[in-house]
C-alpha cells in the first residue's frame, strides 16, 4: 500500500476496486465532509461489500453512518455531533447506543473543536494537539482528554491525541487524469483527514482534462491521495456545490422512515444493498 | 402599532425576542432551528449589519432562506469568507472574535449549563441525544452565549444528567477558575419569557414575562425555585413590522 512519501500518482479506479483494496476489515476508517460532500457512494459500497468491525470516526455522523450502524459494519464509533442537523436525532445511532441493535458498538465522543484539533494534529504527524476545552464538562471523564501546561505561560491546557485512520474517505467535486483533486465550498476537515490517514480515496462528481483553479477551492494533490474514484451524484443526499443541491427533504424522510428497524432494512437492501457498482 | 396578540404564537414571540437581543451585536454564532430563524430575522428588521457565522465555516453568510442544515449550499454561496472547520474553530470561536452565540439544549440548569449528551447514564441512556458538536467551545469562549430553549419542567432541571456545556458552573467565579475568557449565558429565551443570571449569584432569574403568562406557569415549568426579578418587565408585544418580517421568512 502507498504510504505518505510514496509520491507515486493516485490511481484512478472504479469505486468497487478503490474500496476493495483500500479497505480491510477491523480498519478505522474516516469519511468526511460537513453536511457538504458527504461520501455516500463511498460509504454504501462499503455496506455493499460487506466490511465489518470498522472503527468508523467522524465529526458528524450524519444519515451516512447512521445507515452503516444499522447494517452493522461498525465496531467502534468517534464522532462530536451524533445528529440529523435540523431535523432531531438519528435513529438507527439511538438505537445502537441505547439497545445494542444490531450489535452493540463503543463509542468515543469528543467535541467539534476536539476532533478538527486531533484530524489536524494527525495531518501534521504530531502526536496530539493543544487546546483550550473540555474542562468543566463530563465529557471529560468519558473521553480521551488530558491538561498539559504550556511551559512558557504556565497555563492549564488541554491536550488532543491525534487521529491517525488507516482510511480517510472524502467526496469533491473534481479530480483531474492524475488525480489531482478539487474541492470547493464548505471544505469541512477534508483536506486533514486525507492527510491525517495512512490511506486516503476520494470519490468526484466528474473527472476533467485539467483543473480550472476555483477562487476560495481547495487542491489536494495527486501524490497524497491513493485512489480517485468517480462517482457522480456520490454525495447524495448531502451535496457537490455547484453541481448537486442539498435534498433537505430526504433529510426529513429520513428521520420518519429509519425508525423503525424493519423498515429500515428494507429501505438499504431497496436503495442501498440491490443498487450500486459493486460487482462480484 | 402592534399586531393583535391572538393571532401570535408563543414561538413567533420567542424568536422575535432573540432577534431583538442582536440589535447592537457585530457576529452571532448561530445553529439551525430557532436561532437561525432570529438570525434571520434581526438582519431584516433590527440590524441589517450583522453577520451570521455558521460552524460549517460560512463566516457573513446572508441566506434568503431559512437554512435546514449549518451547511446548506446557500450558506457557502452567500457568505464573505468560508473557512475549514479546524480553522472557524480555532481562529474565530477560541480566540473569542464572536461577539454573541445562540445555544440550544435538552436541559438546562440554574446555573445556565446545558446537556445535550444524554437522558438517563452515560453508559445506558434512556435518550442518547446528539452530543456536544461545537457547543462547550462556543460557550466558553464567544463573547456572550444566549440559550434559546422551549419552556417545559424536563428541560429546566434541579440537576443535569451530564453536563455537556459549562455555564456559570457552580456559581460565581466558575468560568474564571475554568480560564473561560467569554462572559458566558447573559440570557435564556423562552416561549414564555426570558431568565438572566443574578449578578451576585449567576442563578438564573425570572426578569422578563412574555404577554398574557402568568409568573406561576413559568414557576410551574422550572424545575427549581424560579426567583423572579423586583423589576420583572413584561415582553413588548411583536410590532406588525417583525411580525409580518417573520411570517415571510418562513414562507419563503
Amino acid at each position: 500500500m502507498r504510504t505518505i512519501a510514496g509520491g507515486a500518482l493516485a490511481e484512478l479506479m472504479p469505486l468497487h476496486d478503490a474500496v476493495a483494496e483500500l479497505v480491510g476489515n477491523g480498519d478505522s476508517v474516516a469519511l468526511e465532509g460537513f453536511t457538504h460532500l458527504i461520501p455516500f457512494e463511498a460509504g454504501h459500497e462499503l455496506i455493499r461489500q460487506g466490511r465489518r468491525e470498522l472503527e468508523l470516526i467522524r465529526m458528524t455522523p450524519d444519515l451516512l453512518y447512521d445507515q452503516m450502524i444499522g447494517m452493522g459494519v461498525a465496531r467502534r464509533l468517534v464522532f462530536s455531533y451524533g445528529g440529523n442537523p435540523g431535523v432531531g436525532g438519528l435513529h438507527r445511532f439511538r438505537d445502537v447506543v441505547e439497545n445494542g441493535w444490531p450489535h452493540p458498538v463503543e463509542i468515543e465522543e469528543h467535541s467539534h473543536a476536539g476532533m478538527a484539533n486531533r484530524y489536524a494534529a494527525g495531518a501534521a504527524r504530531m502526536p496530539c494537539a493543544i487546546m483550550r476545552g473540555y474542562v468543566g464538562t463530563d465529557l471529560m471523564a468519558h473521553t480521551t482528554v488530558a491538561p498539559i501546561t504550556c511551559p512558557f505561560t504556565g497555563e492549564t491546557l488541554t491536550a488532543v491525541p491525534a487521529l491517525r485512520p488507516d482510511v480517510a474517505i472524502v467526496h469533491a467535486q473534481e479530480a483531474d487524469r492524475d488525480g489531482n483533486v478539487q474541492l470547493w465550498g464548505i471544505p469541512g476537515v477534508q483536506k486533514e483527514a486525507v492527510l491525517a490517514a495512512a490511506r486516503s480515496l476520494v470519490t468526484v462528481e466528474r473527472i476533467v482534462d485539467q483543473l480550472e483553479l476555483r477562487p476560495g477551492g481547495i487542491v489536494i494533490p495527486e501524490w497524497v491521495i491513493s485512489a480517485v474514484s468517480e462517482a457522480p451524484g456520490g454525495s447524495r443526499p448531502s451535496y457537490s456545490l455547484g453541481i448537486t443541491d442539498r435534498d433537505n427533504d430526504f433529510y426529513r424522510f429520513w428521520d420518519k422512515m429509519s425508525r423503525d428497524r424493519d423498515q429500515f432494512r428494507a429501505w438499504m437492501e431497496e436503495n442501498v444493498l440491490g443498487k450500486g457498482v459493486s460487482k462480484t | 402599532m402592534s399586531a393583535t396578540s391572538t393571532e401570535i404564537t408563543a414561538g413567533e414571540v420567542q424568536t422575535i425576542v432573540a432577534a431583538r437581543r442582536l440589535r447592537n451585536t457585530k457576529t452571532v454564532f448561530i445553529g439551525v432551528g430557532r436561532p437561525s430563524t432570529a438570525a434571520l430575522l434581526a438582519r431584516m428588521v433590527h440590524n441589517p449589519e450583522l453577520i451570521l457565522v455558521y460552524e460549517s465555516g460560512t463566516i457573513g453568510a446572508k441566506p434568503f432562506h431559512i437554512p435546514l442544515s449549518i451547511g446548506d449550499g446557500e450558506l457557502a454561496e452567500t457568505a464573505d469568507s468560508i473557512v475549514s472547520v479546524p480553522e472557524m474553530f480555532s481562529y474565530w470561536i477560541g480566540a473569542g472574535r464572536i461577539d454573541v452565540a445562540f445555544l440550544g439544549a435538552a436541559q438546562i440548569d440554574r446555573h445556565a449549563n446545558l446537556n445535550s449528551t444524554v437522558i438517563g447514564e452515560y453508559a445506558n441512556p434512556k435518550t442518547r441525544l446528539p452530543g456536544a458538536g461545537g457547543a462547550p467551545e462556543i460557550a466558553a469562549s464567544c463573547g456572550e452565549v444566549i440559550v434559546i430553549a422551549p419552556h417545559a419542567k424536563r428541560t429546566f432541571v434541579e440537576k443535569l444528567d451530564f453536563v455537556t456545556t459549562v455555564g456559570h458552573g457552580d456559581g460565581p467565579g466558575a468560568r474564571e477558575r475554568l480560564g473561560f475568557r467569554g462572559r458566558g449565558p447573559t440570557a435564556v429565551i423562552t416561549d414564555l419569557g426570558v431568565l438572566e443570571p443574578d449578578a451576585d449569584s449567576c442563578e438564573l432569574m425570572l426578569t422578563q414575562i412574555h404577554p398574557g403568562v402568568e409568573v406561576d406557569k413559568v414557576r410551574e415549568e422550572t424545575g427549581w425555585e424560579l426567583a423572579v426579578a423586583e423589576n420583572l418587565k413584561t415582553t413588548e408585544p411583536p410590532t406588525s413590522e417583525e411580525l409580518s418580517a417573520l411570517r415571510e421568512l418562513l414562507d419563503r
